[in-house]
């Protein structure tokens, strides 16, 4: 292009660039409809979680004044009447308010046994004189609970104080920090080893895709055009089946009363119906069966590109059938088998209906304790930095992929 | 029986058969999950399993009973409407923007295409925990949680990566000085976009919507996340089914959705056929 401008008089090369401009710019109208939509959407979505697992601002919106006094504070003994006095202030208006709840919901993370004492001693100071607080405030407070003495407790609620913390992102990965602001081991170890889970089945269900597909698409790919055309039917059926369908279809095979335990019973293989559902085995076998298409797909679309004949030709010169597929069929099915791979592996870290529904207690996965936080315990914040620490995991797993294989191979049906 | 070169070994022609046999059992283990819940949806007990009446095909142990809940009940009614409204109404969404979008990146005037491309096939690698409570945390803002309009536009946005994938597929095949040739007669580039463009990748464009319709009807984690009750869809009630009370309606909803993927899928085949002789390719 600057070859053909340079050896334009000046203002034809001006009305080139405009040209170009005008080009760039129609091009770019089409996309910009989606790309409102979308960062409205989706993008705007994910950026509130990001932003969300550093930030919760609950507790200074509650009780700023009671945090301001506890500045002061050493952190050893119980802190000065005044503070004492504003926390009671603080919690007589929340009674009120009926955002007790919410303080009690914040300071029980840290101290676990805290929800109750902080709702009874709320309860308490509902009715009570302001005078008399302002008067008596800091004795009301110890009177209502013995624990309003402890520095453990207003360390607690100093702690819970700032609007911007990492400590959510400590607690997704099973550390905290100890009195001095160290950062140390947490007594209960929970999240690091369900992320090791996790990669760990989606290891093993991406090895048993492998295991099936790989023969399956090898098959139908050297198979006359007919019958892969047929063949197909049977995977992309499966493939176009709703993921609850499949699911269900597992619950009635392997249910204590189901198809499986049953035909078992009759052949008298087994006397009493054996424990198929509901653990990390079930999960495997329904996602390896919901997952196999995502690995046949790529494979058969790479494997029909690839021309038998340099199979026959090793073999007709004397290798053995393994030898000729390790040296010349595998480098060439690879960039297939790594799409596939890939697909299935990132997919299964993220799964989360057939684990909830199969998994039983030992079948959970990252995103059941995600859901699990966002639809119970209501500890959104965690929710959002266990959440953010399995994006990132996903996108490098993807940027790994497209440096060294690229997405050229990721195609659909 | 089969002509082997001569130069076959024993275990060549072994792991001839031997590919046979596994690439049928691979298939088998595909479809025979599938195949079973068909008539056990028509047992007249409430069971998961045969009864000895089903085995010797006794027609006393075969019902209509589960279909007729369904048609009964009227949770059942409601989402099935819900699934179609939701799915459509996403799907059109979805369709119409991504559309667009995919004319505009397959111009060679594009700027920043990777990026922007990236950018619009996120939502298919984002996992739907993760985009789900994204979702929620912002559309509280908006009042669009419990909202038709909120799953709806959580559906479109799942929806249009596929749209993306198969309407830029198609035009792939297409002859751009087309597009120029209308544009030099003096036609808008939206009005070229109409009359030239859409005509000319119709099959793309429609496969495209029936993958985001079929994200949409399937979907059930952004709809736990985002849904009210009135907006149970099919999925929804099936998960619950599933958790709370587990009875053979749900392997005739099951069934149903079996027979709506076939009728699909031969559908998007067709399509697909289509497309490659319009493009010239097949």
């Amino acid at each position: 292009m600057a070859s053909m401008t340079q050896n334009l008089a000046p203002e034809d090369a001006r009305n080139a660039a405009r040209e170009v401009r005008k080009r760039r710019l129609q091009a770019f109208f089409f996309v910009v409809p989606l790309l409102v939509f979308l960062i409205f959407a989706f993008v705007a979505p994910i950026a509130t979680m990001l932003y969300r697992s550093v930030h919760n601002p609950t507790v200074a919106n509650l009780i700023p004044q009671t945090l301001a006094a506890l500045e002061d504070w050493s952190g050893e003994g119980v802190p000065d009447d005044a503070v004492l006095i504003q926390f009671a202030a603080d919690m007589k208006r929340m009674a009120n308010d009926r955002t007790s709840g919410q303080l009690a919901d914040e300071i029980n993370r840290a101290l676990p046994g805290m929800s109750s004492v902080t709702k009874s001693t709320a309860r308490a100071l509902r009715r009570v004189d302001d005078a008399e607080i302002a008067a008596n405030g800091a004795a009301m407070l110890l009177e209502a609970n013995a624990r309003w003495g402890e520095a453990a407790t207003w360390r607690a609620i100093r702690d819970a104080g700032p609007i911007y913390s990492s400590s959510y992102y400590l607690t997704s990965v099973d550390l905290e920090r100890d009195r001095d602001g160290n950062i140390v081991q947490r007594d209960t170890q929970i999240y690091v080893q369900l992320y090791t889970k996790t990669l760990k089945m989606a290891l093993i269900i991406t090895g048993l895709t492998i295991v099936l597909g790989y023969p399956l698409a090898f098959f139908m790919a050297h198979a006359s055009s007919s019958l892969a055309n047929f063949l197909m039917v049977f995977v992309l059926l499966p493939f176009w089946t709703s993921l609850l369908v499949r699911t269900t279809a597992w619950i009635a095979l392997l249910q204590t009363g189901g198809v499986v335990n049953s035909t078992l019973q009759w052949f008298g293989i087994i006397d009493d119906p054996l424990q198929l559902l509901y653990n990390e085995f079930s999960t495997i076998l329904a996602m390896t069966h919901i997952l196999l298409p995502f690995m046949v797909l790529p494979l058969y679309a790479v494997m029909r590109g690839i021309d038998s004949s340099y199979m026959r030709a090793a073999i007709s010169m004397g290798s053995t059938p393994l030898g000729a597929w390790s040296k010349i069929y595998l480098p060439m099915s690879l960039p297939g088998l790594s799409a596939g791979a890939l697909l299935v592996f990132i997919i299964s870290i993220g799964y989360y209906i057939t684990p909830a529904l199969v998994g039983g207690t030992d079948g959970q996965m990252i995103s059941n304790i995600i859901a699990f936080h966002m639809q119970v315990s209501n500890n959104w914040e965690l929710a959002a930095a266990l959440g953010s620490l399995l994006l990132v995991l996903i996108l490098v797993l993807y940027w790994l992929f497209d440096r060294f294989v690229g997405t050229d191979n990721l195609k659909l049906g | 029986m089969k002509r082997f070169p001569e130069y076959y070994s024993f275990w060549h022609i072994a792991g001839h058969y031997g590919l046979r046999v596994t690439a049928f059992l691979v298939l088998l283990f595909l479809m025979l999950p599938i195949i079973v819940i068909m008539p056990l949806s028509f047992n007249a007990q409430p069971f998961f399993t045969f009864t000895e009446g089903m085995l010797s095909l006794d027609p006393e142990a075969y019902s209509m009973r589960w279909y007729q809940e369904i048609i009964d009940d009227q949770k059942w009614r409601i989402a099935i409407r819900n699934s179609f409204v939701v799915g459509i109404a996403a799907a059109l969404i979805a369709t119409t923007l991504g559309t667009l979008a995919a004319v505009g990146l397959a111009s060679p005037w594009m700027p920043y295409k990777r990026l922007i491309t990236a950018l619009l096939l996120s939502p298919m690698i984002v996992p739907l925990i993760i985009i789900a409570a994204g979702m929620f945390f912002f559309y509280t803002q908006f009042n669009l949680v419990g909202t038709f309009a909120g799953l709806i536009i959580a559906h479109a946005a799942l929806g249009v990566p596929f749209v993306i994938i198969t309407v830029t597929a198609t035009l792939s095949g297409f002859d751009r000085s087309l597009f120029v040739a209308g544009l030099s007669l003096g036609a808008s580039p939206l009005k070229v976009f109409w009359d030239v463009v859409i005509p000319l990748i119709r099959p793309g464009v429609i496969s495209g919507g029936l993958f985001a319709f079929v994200t949409s009807f399937d979907e059930v984690v952004l709809v736990l996340f985002l849904a009210g009750p009135e907006q149970r869809t099919i999925p929804r009630q099936m998960f619950s089914g599933l958790r709370e009370q587990i009875n053979p309606t749900i392997l005739a909803v099951a069934t149903l959705l079996v027979v709506l993927s076939a009728a699909m899928l031969f559908t998007l085949e067709a399509l697909r056929r289509r497309s490659a002789r319009l493009s010239g390719a097949g």
